[in-house]
């Protein structure tokens, strides 16, 4: 069965991948002729693979949006050359990972490859790509493996690591007076690099953590793990879930009745674009992120105008993850003026980039990990709003990295 | 832990059952009484969900939403049954599965066409959105008790239409036996269509009763498909006191597997159904093969 299950997803595949291939060919035979009649050079080849269907659906489009926003600021022009997209929907499956960037990095011959969303597939990506492969731009996936013990000189990342997401929770917590702590979160890689990262600070500052409770991935009945945290009576709880469990665990902590008496922490995920959905169940829900719509910073502003005015939705954190490294990919050109093959200066420009990003100032690290701040985030009236810069210029220990 | 802490896991594990017997209930139908093997039961699923969402929104009452959602979730049922299902019955049953596969693809992708990508949810409806104090810091919302007073109606209402109706008997045996059936002057044509859209109506239903309490987001199908297929099994094609007791055991086991052994919470439900299969192939309360 499982065969068959194989054959359906390849052959959807090839449609897709098809009908890709087809635009592709017919805006080719239209504009390849004239472009050559007038000398221009050969396009940048920029491989994209993002989820766009299934879960993570929302934030492979929302990253896509926002690089093709700020390509688009750009003339669409990087250092001087025109840009042809490959564009491939990841669907966040590990087991297609290996196939499909295979296909982007042998097959389309990319000269940069910007993805994906799920850890999982930005390792098998990193594994492939590190390297003599083209310049890669990881727009998100958090695994600390890919700036550490994965790093390479062509890989960078411009979302965070789960150290950089769990870190700056811990004295966060304390000093918002919470020392009693559960420690809740769903039980894969991801969310467990970031509750080490947070026990790391957490418990030399002073904290217990009263009982840690991995829950399965992607479960989301927590309804005995509620009755279990409100056994436990401790003063807050700090979690990490994503995307529709995120929904789910804030409206059923609130309807549980837990938020009087326990204080709701969590990765900046917990609340993040989730404003409608979650209402009012996540009032006075307290988050930790490098990025709030609310922050007051003219880059923010003009941001996310921008993207509204593009896409008619509203900009999150994920957008901007892809905006800026839509930035970070220009900066490359620029500075060699289109010229591929300088690629040893291409990377230096783009490792000491400082980029304006609309989170606040974004520089990268030895192991080109972003170094930014990170904010504690309360949500008020539906907005997460910046209670106060939880970590200042957070930078991401890059273990395993010799570079 | 005191004796009110199990107490209140044991309301959980009960009404987690309920609400995997009504989540589960389309599939008992289609693929425990009919033998129609249906992956896109979670597609069925998530359309009620989304119909909820949608027509909640435009109308701004749960009931009303229902109300119009259900006759729209037995139409699909319909179109699918005539226009692909029906071609199927005389093959073997992995055409089934390829064909509904096929369904959750197209499902998955109309879902992003129609409503986009974004994580929805569905207000509880006012007279419902209440909660009664359990423990001194946990209160339980009574929306969930409505569910499973919902489920209760649901399962009686199935077991009496299959086992003491005319209707269910003539299913039954359309079921087993396609060609008798019609030979004994039932247009066994109409009445499968009229079968499958129930069955689909259910799975929606499922949906929308769920919705409020659940999110509603691209992909939320698949998280039901595995678990419905497990409870069914369990009880054994054909049966729907088997599909309900079936929910109820890995209702218990799922939640206490989370409280007493939380390593293992998440392959309890699967190593229960190892179990029982080791020990009755048919599952609990199915016919012998």
């Amino acid at each position: 069965m499982s065969e068959k299950n194989n054959k359906g997803i390849s052959r959807r595949d090839f449609v897709i991948k098809g009908s890709v291939a087809t635009a592709g060919l017919a805006a080719a035979s239209v504009l390849g002729p004239a472009q050559f009649a007038i000398g221009a050079q050969a396009k940048v080849k920029v491989g994209i693979l993002l989820p766009y269907t299934g879960t993570y659906a929302k934030l492979g489009t929302n990253i896509r949006n926002a690089m093709m926003l700020r390509f688009s600021e750009a003339g669409n022009k990087l250092g001087g050359r025109s840009i042809e997209f490959v564009d491939i929907d990841s669907e966040a499956k590990p087991a297609k990972a290996q196939q499909l960037t295979n296909k982007l990095i042998k097959k389309e011959n990319v000269d940069f490859l910007v993805g994906p969303v799920h850890s999982v597939v930005g390792m098998a990506m990193a594994k492939i790509a590190r390297g003599n492969g083209p310049i890669t731009v990881i727009p998100n996936a958090g695994a600390n493996q890919l700036t550490g013990s994965l790093c390479a000189p062509n890989i960078f990342r411009t979302s965070f690591s789960s150290y950089q997401m769990g870190y700056p929770g811990g004295p966060a917590m304390i000093e918002d007076g919470h020392k009693r702590v559960v420690l809740m979160y769903w039980n894969y890689g991801f969310g467990k690099q970031v509750a080490a990262a947070f026990k790391e600070s957490f418990l030399p500052a002073g904290g217990t953590i009263v009982k840690e409770i991995p829950t399965p991935f992607p479960k989301v009945d927590f309804q005995a793990y509620l009755t279990e945290l409100a056994a436990l009576k401790p003063d807050a709880v700090y979690t990490f879930y994503a995307g529709g469990g995120a929904v789910k665990f804030v409206k059923d902590f609130a309807a549980a009745g837990l938020k009087n008496s326990i204080k709701l922490y969590g990765a900046g995920f917990l609340t993040e674009g989730l404003g409608k959905a979650q209402g009012n169940a996540a009032e006075g829900v307290r988050t930790i992120l490098h990025y709030a719509d609310t922050l007051d910073n003219p880059a923010n502003h003009r941001f996310r105008a921008a993207f509204k005015s593009s896409t008619g939705a509203e900009a999150d954190v994920y957008a901007v993850q892809g905006y800026d490294a839509g930035e970070l990919i220009l900066r490359g050109m620029n500075a060699v003026k289109g010229d591929t093959g300088a690629r040893a200066e291409m990377i230096r420009a783009m490792e000491t980039a400082e980029i304006d990003s609309p989170r606040g100032k974004l520089r990268f690290s030895k192991s080109h990990n972003p170094i930014h701040d990170i904010y504690l985030r309360e949500v008020v009236m539906g907005k997460n709003q910046v209670v106060r810069v939880a970590a200042k210029a957070q930078d991401d220990p890059a273990e395993g990295c010799s570079m | 832990m005191e004796l009110s802490f199990y107490l209140v896991q044991l309301l959980n594990a009960v009404q987690y059952g309920f609400l995997l017997f009504l989540v589960a209930s389309g599939l008992t139908l289609l693929f425990g009484i009919m033998g129609i093997i249906n992956l896109a039961h979670g597609s069925f699923y998530m359309l009620g969900s989304y119909l909820a969402y949608w027509l909640t929104d435009v109308t701004g009452n749960l009931w009303l939403g229902i109300l119009l959602g259900l006759p729209i979730a037995m139409m699909v049922g319909y179109i699918v049954e005539r226009f692909a299902i029906s071609f199927l019955y005389k093959r073997d049953h992995l055409y089934q599965v390829l064909l509904t596969f096929a369904l959750i693809l197209i499902f998955n992708e109309l879902q992003q066409i129609l409503w986009g990508t974004d994580v929805h949810s569905v207000p509880i409806p006012s007279i419902l959105a209440g909660s009664f104090q359990l423990t001194e810091n946990q209160s339980y919302p009574v929306y969930r008790l409505f569910i499973s007073a919902a489920c209760i109606a649901v399962a009686c209402g199935m077991y009496w239409v299959i086992q003491k109706t005319r209707l269910g008997m003539i299913i039954r045996a359309g079921a087993s036996n396609r060609e008798m059936v019609q030979a004994l002057g039932i247009n066994v044509n109409r009445l499968f269509a009229f079968v499958f859209s129930m069955g689909v109506a259910l799975a929606g239903f499922a949906g929308m009763l769920a919705a409020p309490v659940d999110s509603v987001y691209p992909g939320m199908g698949e998280n039901v498909l595995i678990i419905s297929f497990v409870v069914v099994v369990i009880g054994g094609t054909g049966s729907i006191k088997g599909a309900f007791v079936g929910a109820m055991l890995i209702g218990l086991v799922s939640t206490f597997g989370k409280v007493l052994l939380p390593e293992m919470a998440s392959i309890m439900v699967y190593a229960l159904m190892a179990v029982i299969l080791m020990w009755r192939p048919q599952g609990l309360f199915g016919r012998a093969a």
